[in-house]
């Protein structure tokens, strides 16, 4: 073995690329190794002067915090000759499991096929490295599980080497065996015992290196590709748990109200398949109301419609758009003075849903001494440790087990229908299938806060000589902290929120790449504490989308000022070479400046975040021809027809799944940019269903105007040893390159997003009472 | 309480529940049939759609009432079934361009896919832009762009 040698996981910090670490063989009945990553210096903090992301940013803070307990991740060789790896993040669609596995597979020399990945319960041990947030979730795994699988690599060979009788350096390992010169082999499923540790010890890892990655870098399809299309993959909803009946619940008809008196029980207890109805209070936890509990689903619906409530109504009772929009005006922080030519525009952005197609959903089995509960959750040490304060249990007494997320979006960092499911199980003293109505979905469930991004730029000839921006905010709930309690209360005390977590993060987010002179990027919030009045959360994603937008349609403003092209403008401003690498490519792929038709243009959007780098060109058609195409019940408008984007994420794990990550970046900025919002008005949301929320459909999507490609995602070779963030990295720069492009089109650039937002509502909003709408019965007329 | 019953997947099946119960809670909540999905109840997002007949259908929105004991009703599960294969040329698309993300949908999406182009088939037309626009069902991770690669590819397998 070679000699010991401390790795550094920091090197990118200060330049130097090692490839050993140190980690742990774990006292196990076969092989278990781990990784050490707390031996590594933190990264360099110097003193931030233009912008404080050049020198740390959200990455770090959460790669840095969640490598406290790297020790603790391992990968265990089994001795069916398979690797298992019970991974502490949540699967929500992004294909972390299918990277990981490719990773595992990739250090020991195991076919990808013989890697199982689960998802781990939570792990309260684990403290801050169990929290599935902030694109972090690769970037962080990276190095722990390489190092992990690497340390069972060494002790596999060292195994064999005494049983072969062979130096371990001789040994070849690939493909699930270790083999000799001589040709003599051994497979890992034979050696898994042998190699077990009897006590745990630290071990050197030596990793791989690049060159012999034959996974890592190449397209690998998802994992659960095939129990996807056959439909055997796993939801909650999916679980069959005994005992545990269909449940829903019966919601107030303002945000956060909550239920007083139930004045027919007795009737719609006696109706078809209902066992159980409690009242569940609101709390800072609980969104709540009159849960029913039945044998079927349909039988839940109709008692919920059938229920007569009495409400309280919540804080945000009789607010309104324009109410919010007043707030958030007042509450705006003042802009630099400005000296010279200003340009000076404010961009206001209204709420959007955070849903899932998988509505919120758990199952619970609440007993006087202990509690299991199953939802899709990517804090799942938060509920556990939360929970079982509020059940009164200890912690080890509560199981909280992660399932397969049927989507994210920011709404499962929050565990409000496993929180909820709790509640009601130990009200009914029976275990329950909790599942929100789509309708609830929207109308109570957590939504991207609406804000609006203020951006002053003073200019002088060709130069920019100022950049001030002051985003303002309706309170963005991170009260989640980390994802494990400690962190969390923090987040939880008063203005604990505001000043350690929202003004955190958007530090660590916001950031302008131009050389634009002095920049300040501020925010402030209303309505704390978060939760108070609106449910919010870090809904895909967090501030960038919006920063960006105003951003990037006020570079194009300046450059139009100064008579530029907004390509070779932004070509002569960047301050980083591979943002200029990633335009550039995007802007040849898009063949930037070609002759356009009348009402369709090209746009641009760069967007740095996730130590990664984006460029994006949409095209869009804004031809009456188009924009007034009919679809029944759907919202059709100006179409996008053409992306083109160009991605560095400094190491690309999976290209497929990178590429899948960013088509649905780009779906979403396409929605936030034209048509998907909430219209709030008198205390609740009009949209119900999603053909009121208008998110992106397949009339919306780039055709595929073959030959060519609607959408191109151009993905920029690796360029570091580290992989950035990929879930959240496809809608900033998109949804800002669709609003360039619709400025461009129309020659009016728009100030307020969706663009349609303040267009007549293009539906009936469905009545509050009862909240959830009978679900129709002519099915079978619409088939086709 | 009235006894329904019809062809699932192939197999006669029987269950006892009232005639205004929705078919999806009839498949997911008493015959433990779980591939089709709840997304809206409301015959909006198409999570579930099945077959009806061979035609697209959305169970949350038809009483198992409305269903003929003759009616052959076809889940995800069933699909492969209906040609004879370990997978539908659409699955098998489906897998090629990697559509998937979170998967919630797409037991959905390819019982939809598979109806329209077995209706294109039926008139003899090719599939166009315009038909893949018409595929109403919501995918919330954004999978649409390769959805519609997959259905051209499996429209000419079909």
């Amino acid at each position: 073995m070679p000699d010991l040698e401390v790795g550094d996981v920091r090197a990118r910090a200060n330049g130097i690329s090692r490839r050993r670490f140190i980690g742990y063989l774990i006292a196990a009945p076969t092989l278990v190794a781990a990784a050490d990553l707390t031996a590594a210096p933190p990264a360099s903090a110097s003193v931030p002067t233009v912008q404080p992301v050049d020198f740390y940013d959200l990455t770090d803070l959460l790669t840095d915090a969640a490598n406290l307990t790297a020790a603790l991740i391992t990968v265990t060789i089994n001795s069916d000759g398979t690797a298992s790896f019970a991974l502490p993040r949540a699967e929500v669609g992004q294909g972390i499991t299918t990277a990981v596995a490719m990773v595992i597979a990739d250090e020991l020399g195991l076919p990808l096929g013989r890697v199982n990945i689960s998802l781990s319960d939570a792990r309260p041990e684990l403290e801050f490295n169990q929290l599935t947030g902030g694109s972090n979730s690769m970037h962080v795994l990276y190095d722990q599980v390489r190092i992990a699988a690497a340390i069972a690599r060494g002790q596999l060979a060292r195994t064999a080497a005494k049983q072969l009788e062979t130096p371990a350096p001789k040994l070849m390992l690939k493909d699930g065996m270790v083999t000799a010169p001589d040709g003599t082999s051994l497979s890992y499923g034979s050696l898994a015992r042998a190699a077990a540790a009897p006590r745990t010890r630290a071990v050197l890892a030596q990793l791989k290196p690049a060159s012999q990655q034959t996974l890592v870098g190449t397209p690998q399809p998802r994992i659960d590709a095939l129990e996807i299309v056959t439909g055997n993959k796993q939801f909650a909803m999916d679980l069959e748990v005994p005992g545990a009946l269909p449940t829903m619940v019966c919601r107030p008809p303002t945000i956060n109200g909550t239920a007083l008196a139930i004045l027919n029980e007795t009737q719609v207890k006696a109706m078809d398949g209902v066992t159980d109805i409690a009242i569940i209070p609101h709390t800072q936890w609980v969104p709540g109301g009159v849960a029913v509990r039945a044998s079927t689903f349909g039988q839940c619906i109709d008692a919920i419609r059938a229920l007569q409530v009495q409400w309280a109504p919540g804080a945000a009772a009789g607010k309104s758009d324009a109410d919010v929009l007043r707030d958030l005006i007042s509450a705006e922080l003042p802009m630099t003075p400005a000296l010279g030519q200003a340009l000076d525009q404010r961009f206001t952005f209204y709420f959007r849903p955070g849903d899932p197609l998988e509505t919120n959903c758990a199952v619970a089995d609440v007993r006087p001494g202990s509690a299991e509960i199953w939802s899709a959750m990517k804090s799942p040490i938060y509920f556990q440790e939360t929970v079982a304060q509020i059940l009164g249990l200890p912690v080890s007494s509560v199981t909280a087990h992660v399932t397969q997320g049927g989507g994210s979006f920011g709404r499962h960092l929050f565990a409000d229908a496993a929180f909820e499911a709790a509640a009601i199980s130990k009200a009914m003293g029976k275990p329950v299938k909790l599942m929100w109505h789509r309708t609830d979905n929207f109308r109570q469930g957590r939504v991207h806060p609406m804000c609006t991004s203020r951006v002053q730029v003073t200019y002088l000839g060709s130069n920019v000589l100022t950049f001030d921006q002051r985003h303002t905010s309706v309170a963005t709930d991170f009260t989640h902290g980390l994802g494990e309690i400690l962190s969390a209360t923090l987040a939880d005390l008063p203005e604990g929120d505001y000043l350690g977590y929202s003004q955190s993060v958007f530090t660590l987010t916001a950031n302008v790449p131009y050389n634009f002179g002095p920049v300040t990027q501020l925010l402030n919030e209303v309505y704390h504490p978060p939760g108070s009045l609106f449910n919010t959360s870090s809904v895909r994603n967090i501030y960038s989308p919006e920063v960006t937008v105003a951003k990037e349609l006020m570079v194009d403003r300046v450059a139009k000022a100064m008579g530029q092209d907004p390509y070779q403008f932004r070509r002569s401003f960047l301050r980083d070479s591979r943002m200029l690498a990633v335009l550039d490519t995007a802007a040849k792929a898009a063949n930037w400046g070609k002759p356009m038709a009348p009402l369709t243009a090209q746009g641009i959007g760069l967007h740095h975040e996730y130590k990664g780098y984006a460029a994006c060109v949409a095209e869009i058609d804004c031809t009456p021809q188009t924009v007034n195409r009919t679809v029944e019940n759907g919202y059709t408008g100006p179409r996008v027809t053409k992306v083109t984007y160009a991605v560095d994420v400094g190491l690309p794990i999976n290209p497929l799944g990178l590429e899948a990550q960013m088509i649905g970046g780009i779906m979403d900025g396409i929605a936030q940019a034209l048509t998907y919002s909430l219209h709030l008005q008198n205390g609740y949301f009009l949209e119900g269903s999603w053909d009121n929320a208008y998110y992106t459909r397949e009339w919306n999507c780039p055709p595929n105007n073959l030959p060519s490609e609607g959408i191109q995602v151009i993905i920029m070779p690796p360029n570091q040893s580290e992989p950035g963030g990929a879930g959240e990295f496809g809608v900033a720069a998109s949804m800002a390159a669709v609003a360039n492009a619709y400025t461009r089109a129309t020659g009016t650039m728009p100030t307020s997003f969706p663009i349609n937002h303040n267009q007549p509502l293009g539906f009936t909003p469905l009545p509050t009472v009862p909240p959830i709408p009978q679900s129709p019965t002519d099915g079978l007329q619409e088939s086709f | 309480m009235p006894t329904h019953s019809f062809i699932l997947n192939g197999k006669q099946v029987r269950v006892d529940c009232s005639d205004d119960l929705r078919l999806l809670w009839v498949l997911r909540d008493l015959l433990g049939v779980h591939g089709p999905k709840y997304g809206c109840g409301l015959d909006v997002c198409k999570a579930c759609t099945c077959h009806i007949n061979g035609k697209a259908f959305n169970p949350c929105s038809v009483p198992v009432g409305d269903i003929q004991p003759t009616d052959q009703i076809t889940t995800i599960e069933g699909l492969p079934d209906t040609v004879g294969q370990p997978l539908h040329p659409m699955q098998q698309s489906w897998l090629k361009y990697d559509v998937a993300q979170c998967g919630y949908c797409q037991p959905g999406q390819i019982m939809a896919a598979v109806a329209l182009v077995n209706e294109l088939k039926a008139r003899g037309a090719q599939i166009t832009d315009a038909d893949l626009d018409s595929l109403r069902n919501i995918c919330r991770c954004g999978t649409y762009p390769r959805i519609r690669e997959a259905v051209v590819e499996a429209a000419a397998n079909m």
